[in-house]
């Protein structure tokens, strides 16, 4: 692309490119990222995204910590991550060129606004001298303009004010991305004039920047590096195709399993980063049947959810880290009394507060082992935006049929992340619809008795004469009364684990998703290490390397086959992002010798370190 | 209070085969004959009913009672009873808790559940003691508690029960007191309240806490030491003798002797359940210099939190068919007819 970028052809066309955003948290830089993926999106590329923000909501401008950015990868082939290094650098301000300059490509373009490289903010990003003037940046091809100016004259007919005129600088940046990737600039234009609807003056100032972004490009026709460029549609199936993040697919999912179980759907849920989004999208779903409750705390939003499964509902729950860390007792609670539940984790840098923003997968040992007691319970894990759907119905379909707990793990960069989505068609899902016991069965009602996926019966309060107690104290199989005796907890520890240890018996055995069964080396991932993981052994294994790719979703009980598969490779490594928590549990069931590769920074994963790691271990 | 049609029961009807695991003596044993008792007069349905609890002595409680029932975690109770009422609203929902589990763990959930006016009622057991952990201080200890925890005695302010409920939005607040006869009638008018019916409820901990309350549960003590509130009715105590008058200068209530019956001429209020601030003053004046205020303090009811989240789920959904297929398929769109080259 690098190459590409100078080539003197009027259009030159592309493969693949990767632009990155970059601004004050204030400039809109996340709204200019979500529609430039939507234009890729109508260009019929294929596209994965990185939204990177702070936690502060708008941290004082022109800091260093208040850069906010935006990664597009798209392309004419098949996109599985943002991209290692970007081709293009929108810098709004230096303080977004000093923390993103790094990550660009050698070669790559700087786009950057002259207006906002004055003195004080050059201060506050800790430049001593203008590095644009200053020939440091030239590794890279440089365009430098004032698009502050450019963008207040754009908008001058519509008499805003400095403050809200300058905020218009976004979409005139969007304009000339628009021209630069040969982009139909009308959805955005719609996009504009429904979202100021009410404030047509602004809706109209933004489109005449768009407007004037993309006439810059169009005219200036510089000789320097700004080219204009086409990417050509990606090869996809045909069919009906839209746009989704994780935390929408997870909200559809949930939904989804709910009406595939017969079930009406509540949710209980706290306000939490990156979870909330779960939270918005469902609460405008009520047609469905969706009551969302927004509680007091996160340990009373699972405890309500537990209420409602126990009188009958879906019980859902969802959270990031700290919060799962609250809910602890109470799912607990949902095992011993053996009521279905979906807990969504949302996962991101941790301990403690940690890095509400960024992206991690540390709770795997939180998930299969962070509850008091042996406290077994089914944990299903989403690679991907679009395949947080299927997890969320895979979650769904566990609880209810297993009457458990099941805890969902996708996590910060997931749930931000879009990617094109091939609208399922829902008459290919099977439902598994709920039986509720309403007759005393013969022989006479126990609470806890077993079927042959020993789930106990769910029985709605209301229904006559199958009133019963059920309670977080150990229960006396079958009765359900409260018993403490030896011979008794240990039979009801058993049979709790080996209720969730079946869950293996209704979950397909593990693929390999990329590569042989048996051979050198495997790599081994789960979660949102995916699209690095697959990307990487693709081209490794095209440069001739013996490697293949297995990408866990079921993280506990794992698939039957899983050791025997392990077993056939010499040498298994685990990419993760946290210290080692897949590659514990790996070598714990199995005895394997599986190699950690970890990465801790809040960043995801890129395509070369894990080439690097396969060049080093083959 | 939900809307039920009234079964006929008898007590034994309510009545579970489980041994009863508390203390000999303990007043939990008179409580649970009170609402054994109460349910068949307020023509409850067993299968219709439910009690959640949280941790603690008294959330032992639903496994006594021949209903649904769910024993949850320490203080945890009004929370899954929000989901509970929220998924059925039809049910009729008891909450039993305690002094430690509804004020001190579960205090915040208590507030919010109280706040948020959801239709139930929720049965406070307070004997000033953690029982079940042996004996500790509790939120509602006085100072001065000597307990395991508190060796030289407790130095920290107590909470006023019916004060936390009050300031945290409730609508009805009542007390009664374990083996009072009269404690099925306070039942009743919570259950005949819709909303979340805060009732208060002194209960003798004969291990730890020992006639606790005694200077007014006591037979020798309950003239001088209680006072009834009934709707419409003035405010007397002691035979008629004493009565609750409000000083019109300092705005307090004071104590006055009401002379052959005129409590008129003594300036003897009327109680007015529906005058919150009047309420406030009857759950705060200190005992002693006052008797204790009993019965209903304050009945006002207003919306219920289930009966509004129906209705706005009602009037979200006007019009709407819910189509999984179209759900999925919302958003800005783009059809793809062909394939490229490499499909």
């Amino acid at each position: 692309m690098a190459t590409a970028l100078k080539d003197q052809d009027n259009v030159a066309s592309a493969e693949r490119v990767v632009v990155r955003f970059a601004g004050d948290s204030g400039d809109g830089m996340q709204l200019t990222g979500g529609q430039f993926t939507l234009s890729s999106a109508m260009a019929g590329n294929d596209f994965a995204t990185f939204p990177d923000f702070p936690a502060e909501i708008r941290a004082p401008q022109g800091t260093l910590f208040g850069v906010s950015a935006f990664q597009i990868n798209f392309g004419s082939t098949a996109i599985d991550t943002a991209g290692d290094r970007p081709d293009v650098l929108v810098a709004m301000n230096p303080a977004a060129l000093k923390t993103n300059v790094g990550s660009l490509r050698e070669g790559g373009l700087i786009i950057a606004d002259t207006g906002e490289f004055g003195k004080r903010n050059l201060d506050k990003a800790k430049y001593e001298v203008n590095p644009l003037e200053d020939g440091s940046l030239a590794p890279y091809d440089l365009l430098a303009f004032d698009i502050s100016a450019l963008t207040l004259e754009a908008v001058k007919p519509f008499g805003l004010g400095n403050k809200e005129a300058l905020r218009c600088k976004n979409m005139w940046t969007l304009g000339l991305a628009l021209w630069m990737f040969d982009r139909d600039r009308q959805p955005i234009v719609d996009w504009l004039n429904a979202k100021f609807a009410k404030k047509p003056d602004i809706a109209e100032a933004n489109i005449a920047a768009l407007n004037a972004g993309h006439a810059y490009g169009e005219t200036a026709e510089i000789s320097g590096p700004l080219k204009q460029h086409h990417v050509d549609p990606a090869p996809a199936s045909p069919g009906l195709y839209r746009t989704v993040n994780g935390a929408e697919a997870v909200a559809l999912g949930l939904v989804a399993g709910a009406q595939l179980a017969g079930l009406p759907m509540f949710f209980g849920g706290y306000p939490i980063t990156p979870a909330s989004a779960i939270l918005h999208h469902l609460s405008r779903l009520k047609e469905f049947g969706v009551t969302t409750f927004q509680a007091e705390d996160e340990i009373a939003a699972i405890c309500s959810a537990i209420g409602a499964s126990y009188a009958g509902q879906l019980g859902v729950t969802s959270s990031s880290g700290p919060g799962i860390a609250l809910k602890g007792e109470a799912m607990g609670l949902a095992i011993m009394t053996e009521l279905p539940l979906v807990i969504v984790n949302s996962q991101r840098g941790g301990p403690s507060t940690g890095l509400p923003t960024k992206t991690e997968q540390s709770d795997l040992y939180q998930a299969v082992f962070g509850r008091n007691g042996d406290a077994p319970m089914p944990v299903v894990a989403a690679r991907s935006p679009v395949d947080v759907f299927d997890c969320a119905i895979e979650a769904v379909r566990l609880a209810v049929q297993y009457m458990t707990p099941v805890m969902l793990l996708t996590d910060g960069y997931i749930a931000n992340a879009a990617e094109p989505w091939k609208v399922p068609d829902m008459d290919d899902y099977k439902p598994f619809e709920v039986q509720f016991l309403e007759d005393v069965p013969e022989g006479g009602y126990l609470p806890y008795a077993r079927d042959r996926k020993l789930a106990r019966p769910w029985v709605k309060p209301g229904t006559p004469g199958l009133m019963h107690r059920i309670g977080g104290i150990e229960k006396a199989a079958g009765t359900g009364h409260i018993d403490y005796s030896p011979e008794n907890h240990a039979q009801m520890t058993g049979i709790r684990a080996a209720k969730v240890m079946g869950v293996q018996d209704s979950i397909p055995d593990q693929d390999v998703t990329l590569g042989e069964p048996g051979g050198k080396l495997a790599l081994v991932g789960w979660g949102s290490t995916y699209g690095p993981i697959h990307q990487a052994v693709r081209r490794m294994r095209r440069d001739g390397h013996d490697v293949s790719h297995i990408h866990l979703r079921h993280i506990w009980p794992m698939p039957a086959n899983l050791g025997d598969l392990l077993k056939s490779y010499d040498k298994v490594i685990v990419p993760e992002m946290n210290t080692g928590q897949l590659k514990t549990l790996l070598r714990d069931q199995y005895l394997i010798d599986a190699q950690p590769l970890t990465k801790v920074t809040g960043q995801p994963f890129t395509i070369a370190e894990l080439e690097l790691a396969i060049q080093g271990a083959s | 209070m939900n809307d039920m049609t009234p079964v006929t029961t008898t007590l034994k009807d309510w009545e579970t085969d489980q041994e009863v695991r508390w203390c000999p003596g303990c007043g939990d044993y008179a409580i649970l004959k009170a609402v054994q008792r109460t349910m068949p007069q307020i023509g409850g349905d067993p299968a219709n009913t439910v009690f959640i609890s949280g941790i603690g002595c008294s959330s032992r409680f639903p496994y006594y009672m021949e209903t649904y029932g769910f024993h949850t975690i320490h203080g945890r109770a009004p929370a899954v009873a929000t989901g509970v009422k929220l998924a059925n609203p039809d049910l009729d929902v008891w909450i039993i808790t305690g002094d430690g589990d509804g004020l001190s763990i579960g205090g915040n959930h208590m507030m919010h559940l109280v706040r948020r006016n959801l239709d139930c009622q929720i049965m406070l057991f307070n004997n000033e003691i953690y029982g079940l952990t042996k004996g500790q201080y509790s939120p509602t200890s006085r100072e001065g508690t000597t307990t395991p925890s508190t060796p030289f005695g407790s130095v920290d302010h107590p909470a006023e029960p019916c004060s936390f409920a009050l300031g945290s939005g409730a609508r009805f607040i009542a007390r009664g007191f374990d083996v009072s006869k009269d404690l099925p009638d306070v039942l009743k008018a919570a259950h005949a309240h819709k909303g979340a019916a805060f009732i208060e409820i002194f209960q003798n901990c004969i291990v730890y806490n020992k006639d606790v309350f005694g200077e007014f549960t006591e037979k020798k003590n309950a003239a001088t030491g209680q006072l009834w509130l009934n709707d419409g009715e003035p405010m007397l105590f002691d035979g008629g003798t004493k009565g609750l008058a409000l000083n019109n200068d300092t705005l307090k209530l004071e104590v006055v002797d009401v002379a052959d019956g005129d409590w008129q001429g003594a300036g003897v209020r009327v109680h007015d359940v529906k005058n919150r601030m009047m309420a406030q003053m009857l759950v705060e004046m200190p005992f002693g210099p006052f008797p204790k205020a009993l019965g209903v303090l304050y009945d006002d009811p207003r919306e219920t939190f289930e009966s509004a989240v129906v209705e706005q789920m009602a009037e979200a959904a006007k019009g709407k068919t819910p189509n999984l297929q179209k759900l999925v398929s919302k958003g800005q769109t783009w059809t793809v007819t062909d394939p490229g080259p490499d499909l």
